[in-house]
C-alpha cells in the first residue's frame, strides 16, 4: 500500500472539508459586516453557531495531520508562512470568541467591538489563508531539511490575488448557506450578495488559473501547454475539470437569480462544486509536491509504521466522525431560529 | 540574557501554553460537573440540578470557546517555532496528536453544538448523551496530549534513524504508555477537577456575600467542598507518585525541585531557600534534616544533588524550586478550604457570609495557580531538553528570526490580554449574579415542522413549570 499517497489524499480531503465548511462560516462572518442591523446579524451567526466549532476542527486535522503524516513538509511550510499563519491564528481567535462575546456584551461600544471583531476576524482569516495558499503555490525556498527563504517571500502580487479570490469564494459559500438557512427579506439579500460574489469568483478563479499556469514550467507542461504549442492529449483528459467549474458557476448563478423556483440547498451545492473543481485543478497542477517544487509527498512522509497506525485509527474514526457530523447537521436542518440558543 | 529567537520562542511557547491550559483545566472539570448535574436532574428530577446546569453551561460555553481558539494556536506552534523538533519527533508524537483530533476534538466540538443549541430539537436523554460526549471528549483529549508530552519527558519505545537523525517508534504501546504517562494523566485530571471545584466554590461564596444565595448556591458550595475534600488527598498521593517517577527518570529535576546541591544518602526537606546557582548553594535555607526517607521511601542508594550533573545539564533551579512550593502550597490551601466548607455544610451555615466566604473567593484562582506552577515544574525541570536526554531545546528551534518571534510574541500578548479580560469579566458576571433572575427551564422541545415560517416561533422560551417538582 502506498501509505504516503493515501495520507496525502486524506489530508487534502480534510483541507477541502475545512474550506467548504469553515469557509462558509468565514464567508458569513464577512457578510455580517454588511448586515443592515443587529437582527440580521444575529440571524446570520445563528445559522452557523451550532456547527462552527466542528467545522474549524477540520483545520486542526489538516494542520495536525500534516505534522503527523508529513513532518518534513510541516517543518518547512510553517516557518515559511510564519506571519500569515500568525495573522490567521489571531484572526481565528477573535472570530471564535466573538461568537460568544457579542451576546454577552452589554454596552453598545463593546458590542460594536465584538461585532467588528467577528467581521474583521473572519475577513483577515480568509485573506491569510489565501496568502498561505498563494505562497504555497508559488513555491518555497528549501535548503537541506528546512526553510531557507525570507520573512516576506509569501507576499507577491500573485499571493494577493489568491487571497482576494479565497475571500470572495468564502463569501459565495456563506451567501449560499444563508439562502439555505433563511427566508423572506434576509434570503433575498443573501441571493443578491451571492450573485455578486459569484461574479467575483468567476473572474478571480479564471485569473488565478491563468496566473498559476505561468508559475512554473512544470505546471504548464502538466496541462499540456508549452511555449509554442498545445498538446491536446494532455489537455483534453483534464479539461472536464475547468469546464465543470464553468458550468457550475452558470448553474449557481441561475439558481441564485430564479428566486423560489430552485430548492434552497442547490446554490450551496453548486458553490461547493465550483470550489471542488478549483481545488482539483490545483491538486493536478502541483502533484506530487507537498512543498512545491522542492519536496514531494514521499520524501516528506513520516515513517510507515506511524502512517499505518494512523490509518488504522483514521479508518475507524473518520467514518464515525462523518456520521455524527452529518447527524448534527441534520438535527439543525431547516430554517434557522434565532431564539433557539441556550439562554444568555 | 540575550533576547534571541530561541529565548523568545521559549517565552512564547510558555506563554501560549500557559494561557491555553487554564481553559482545559477548567473545562475538563466543568464538563464533568455539568454531566453530573444533568444526570442528577434526570435521575432525581430535583429542579436545583437543572438550574445549576443551565447556569454553568453558559460559563462553560465561554470557557470552551477560549480553550478552542487558544488550542488551535498550539497545534501550529510546533511548526512555526519548533520545526526541527517537529521534523525529528513527528513520526512519534504526530500520530498521538492525530489520534487526539480524531477521537476527541471532533467529538467535543460537534456535540457542543447539540449541548448548547439542541435542547429544543432533541429529548432530555439525547441531550444528556451530548453532554456526556463532550465530557468524555475532554478526558480523551487530555489522554493523548499528555501521552505526547510524557513521551517527551520520558521517551520510550523508539529508535533513531541513522541517516536523518529522526526518531521513529519501535513499540507503540511503550510510546503511548511511557513511564511518566500514568502518573501525569492521573495528576492532571485530578488537577482539572480540583481547579473547577475551587472556581465553583468561589462563585457560590460570592453569591452568598452579595446575598444572592439560593438553593442552587448552597448545592454548588456543597458539591465543591465535597469534591475538594475527596480529591485533594488523592492529589497529594498522585503528586507523590509523580515525584517518584520523576526521581527515577529525571533526577536533575527532583534535585532542583527539592533544592538539593550535594549528593547524600539522606536529604533534608527544604521548606524555604533562595537558590544561588552561581555559587551552587542555597541562601537563607530553612529545612528539616533527615526527612527524605519519609518522602522517597522506595529509593535505594544516594539521592543526587545538582552538583552531580554537569552545568549544562541542569534545569534553571529558581523556577522549578519555587514553582513546586507554590503548587503544593496552593493545593494545601484548597484542601483547607474544602474541609472548612464541609464543616460549614455540616453545621448548616453555608449561606451565612463569613470569613470562609471572603477567603473562598480568591481561593477560586488557586487551582489555576497550582496548574500553571505545576507545569512550570514539569517543563522547566526537564530543560535543557525537549525530548529528554536526546534532543536539546536549542537544537529544536525553527529557522525563524528574532524579529519574527518578537512580533508574534507581542501580538499574542496583546490579543490574549484583550480576550482574557473580556472573557473573565463575562464569566464572572454570570457566575456571581446568582440564580434569582435565571430562567429555570430549558426551552420547550421543538414541535414546529422544520422549514415553517420564522415569524410564528419568535416568542420567547416558556415560563417554567417547576412548581410541582420536589426540591432538596
Ligand atoms: C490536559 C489537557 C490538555 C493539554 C495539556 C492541552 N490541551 Fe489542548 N485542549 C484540551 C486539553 C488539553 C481540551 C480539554 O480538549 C480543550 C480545552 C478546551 C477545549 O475546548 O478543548 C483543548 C482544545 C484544543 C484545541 C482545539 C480543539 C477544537 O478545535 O475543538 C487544539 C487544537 C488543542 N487543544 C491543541 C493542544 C496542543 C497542541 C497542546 C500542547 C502543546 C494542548 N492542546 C495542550
Ligand atoms: C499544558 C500545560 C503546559 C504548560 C503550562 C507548559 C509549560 C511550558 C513551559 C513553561 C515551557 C518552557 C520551559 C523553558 O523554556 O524553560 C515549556 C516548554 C515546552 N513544552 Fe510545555 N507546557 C505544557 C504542556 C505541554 C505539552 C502538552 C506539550 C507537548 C505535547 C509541551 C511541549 C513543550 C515543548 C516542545 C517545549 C519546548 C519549548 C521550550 O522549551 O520552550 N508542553 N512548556
Ligand atoms: C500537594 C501535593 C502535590 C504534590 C506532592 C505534587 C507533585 C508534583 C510533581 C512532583 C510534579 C512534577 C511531575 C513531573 O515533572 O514529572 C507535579 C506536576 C504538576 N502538578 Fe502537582 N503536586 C501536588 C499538588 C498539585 C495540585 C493541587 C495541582 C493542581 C490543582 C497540581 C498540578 C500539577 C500539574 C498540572 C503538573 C504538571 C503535569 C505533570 O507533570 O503531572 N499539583 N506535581
Amino acid at each position: 500500500m502506498d501509505l504516503p499517497l493515501i495520507w496525502a489524499i486524506l489530508i487534502a480531503g480534510a483541507v477541502m472539508l475545512y474550506v467548504v465548511l469553515d469557509g462558509m462560516d468565514l464567508g458569513i462572518g464577512i457578510l455580517t459586516g454588511f448586515a443592515k442591523n443587529d437582527e440580521e446579524r444575529n440571524l446570520m451567526t445563528a445559522s452557523i453557531e451550532p456547527v462552527w466549532d466542528g467545522n474549524e476542527t477540520w483545520l486542526v486535522l489538516g494542520g495536525g495531520g500534516l505534522m503527523a503524516a508529513f513532518p518534513l513538509a510541516y517543518a518547512i511550510l510553517m516557518p515559511a508562512f510564519y506571519l500569515p499563519v500568525l495573522f490567521m491564528l489571531a484572526a481565528l481567535i477573535f472570530r471564535g470568541v466573538a461568537f460568544e462575546f457579542r451576546h454577552k456584551a452589554v454596552r453598545a461600544r463593546t458590542r460594536f467591538f465584538w461585532n467588528n471583531a467577528f467581521f474583521i476576524g473572519s475577513l483577515v482569516a480568509a485573506l491569510s489563508q489565501g496568502l498561505i495558499l498563494g505562497g504555497f503555490i508559488q513555491g518555497v525556498d528549501v535548503e537541506g531539511r528546512s526553510f531557507a527563504g525570507g520573512t516576506f517571500d509569501w507576499l507577491t502580487p500573485f499571493s494577493l490575488l489568491v487571497a482576494v479570490s479565497v475571500a470572495v469564494g468564502y463569501v459565495l459559500l456563506g451567501a449560499c448557506w444563508l439562502v439555505l438557512k433563511t427566508e423572506g427579506e434576509a434570503q433575498r439579500r443573501a441571493r443578491r450578495r451571492g450573485l455578486l460574489a459569484l461574479i467575483g469568483v468567476a473572474v478571480c478563479f479564471a485569473a488565478v488559473s491563468l496566473a498559476t499556469l505561468s508559475i512554473d514550467p512544470r505546471v504548464t507542461a502538466r496541462w499540456g501547454f508549452s511555449m509554442s504549442s498545445i498538446e491536446p492529449e494532455k489537455l483534453l483528459p483534464l479539461s472536464p475539470i475547468p469546464l465543470a467549474g464553468m458550468i457550475l458557476v452558470v448553474l449557481a448563478g441561475r439558481d441564485l437569480m430564479r428566486k423560489n423556483k430552485a430548492p434552497d440547498w442547490r446554490p450551496y451545492l453548486f458553490a461547493v462544486g465550483v470550489f471542488l473543481s478549483g481545488y482539483l485543478g490545483l491538486a493536478i497542477s502541483l502533484f506530487p509536491y507537498l512543498v512545491p517544487f522542492e519536496i514531494d509527498l514521499w520524501q516528506a512522509a513520516a515513517r510507515d509504521n506511524a502512517l499505518a497506525l494512523m490509518l488504522a485509527g483514521g479508518g475507524i474514526m473518520l467514518p464515525v466522525i462523518l456520521i455524527y457530523t452529518g447527524y448534527v447537521y441534520s438535527l439543525f436542518w431547516g430554517k434557522v431560529d434565532p431564539d433557539e440558543a441556550y439562554h444568555d | 540574557m540575550e533576547f534571541d529567537a530561541l529565548i523568545l520562542s521559549r517565552l512564547q511557547f510558555a506563554f501560549v501554553i500557559a494561557f491555553h491550559i487554564m481553559f482545559p483545566a477548567f473545562t475538563i472539570g466543568l464538563a464533568a460537573f455539568l454531566a453530573v448535574c444533568e444526570g442528577m436532574w434526570l435521575w432525581t428530577r430535583k429542579s436545583v440540578f437543572k438550574r445549576l446546569y443551565i447556569h454553568w453551561v453558559k460559563i462553560f460555553a465561554l470557557a470552551f470557546a477560549m480553550g478552542v481558539v487558544s488550542g488551535v494556536v498550539m497545534s501550529y506552534q510546533f511548526g512555526t517555532n519548533w520545526s526541527v523538533f517537529s521534523d525529528k519527533a513527528g513520526s512519534v508524537i504526530g500520530p498521538l496528536l492525530a489520534y487526539e483530533v480524531l477521537t476527541a476534538f471532533f467529538l467535543e466540538a460537534t456535540f457542543l453544538g447539540v449541548m448548547l443549541f439542541g435542547w429544543k430539537r432533541v429529548g432530555n436523554k439525547l441531550h444528556f448523551i451530548a453532554t456526556c460526549a463532550v465530557a468524555i471528549g475532554t478526558t480523551i483529549s487530555a489522554f493523548w496530549i499528555l501521552s505526547a508530552n510524557s513521551w517527551m519527558q520520558t521517551p520510550a519505545g523508539y529508535a533513531i534513524d541513522e541517516t536523518t537523525g529522526n526518531f521513529y517508534a519501535t513499540d507503540w504501546l511503550a510510546v503511548i504508555f511511557n513511564p511518566s504517562f500514568p502518573s501525569r494523566y492521573v495528576h492532571m485530571m485530578l488537577a482539572a477537577f480540583i481547579t473547577t471545584a475551587a472556581v465553583i466554590m468561589a462563585a457560590g461564596a460570592w453569591q452568598v456575600i452579595r446575598r444572592h444565595s439560593s438553593q442552587p448556591t448552597r448545592w454548588q458550595i456543597r458539591m465543591a467542598a465535597g469534591t475538594l475534600c475527596l480529591l485533594m488527598p488523592l492529589q497529594i498521593i498522585a503528586g507523590h507518585w509523580s515525584g517518584e517517577v520523576a526521581h527515577e527518570h529525571q533526577p536533575a529535576k527532583i534535585a532542583a525541585m527539592e533544592g538539593w546541591w550535594e549528593t547524600r544518602a539522606v536529604q533534608p526537606t527544604v521548606l524555604f531557600a533562595l537558590p544561588d546557582e552561581e555559587n551552587e548553594r542555597n541562601i537563607a535555607e530553612l529545612s528539616i534534616p533527615g526527612t527524605s526517607p519519609y518522602l522517597f521511601f522506595n529509593v535505594e542508594g544516594d539521592l543526587e544533588g545538582l552538583k552531580a550533573f554537569p552545568e549544562d545539564e541542569r534545569p534553571p533551579v529558581w523556577l522549578v524550586f519555587w514553582g513546586f512550593r507554590i503548587m503544593v502550597g496552593a493545593g494545601l490551601a484548597m484542601l483547607v478550604l474544602g474541609i472548612w466548607g464541609a464543616v460549614l455544610w455540616w453545621r448548616d451555615r453555608i449561606d451565612r457570609p463569613g470569613i470562609f466566604h471572603w477567603l473562598a473567593i480568591p481561593g477560586g484562582a488557586l487551582g489555576f495557580v497550582a496548574v500553571i506552577s505545576g507545569w512550570v515544574v514539569a517543563e522547566v525541570g526537564r530543560q535543557p531538553y525537549t525530548v529528554y536526554g536526546e534532543l536539546r531545546t536549542e537544537d529544536s528551534l525553527a529557522p525563524v528570526t528574532t524579529g519574527q518571534v518578537a512580533t508574534s510574541l507581542i501580538f499574542f500578548m496583546v490579543v490574549y490580554a484583550i480576550i482574557f479580560t473580556a472573557g473573565t469579566v463575562y464569566m464572572a458576571r454570570i457566575a456571581t449574579r446568582g440564580f434569582g433572575d435565571d430562567p429555570t427551564d430549558p426551552p420547550e422541545r421543538e414541535n414546529r415542522a422544520p422549514g415553517s415560517p420564522l415569524g410564528s416561533v419568535s416568542e420567547k422560551a416558556k415560563v417554567p413549570t417547576l412548581k410541582s417538582e420536589p426540591d432538596e
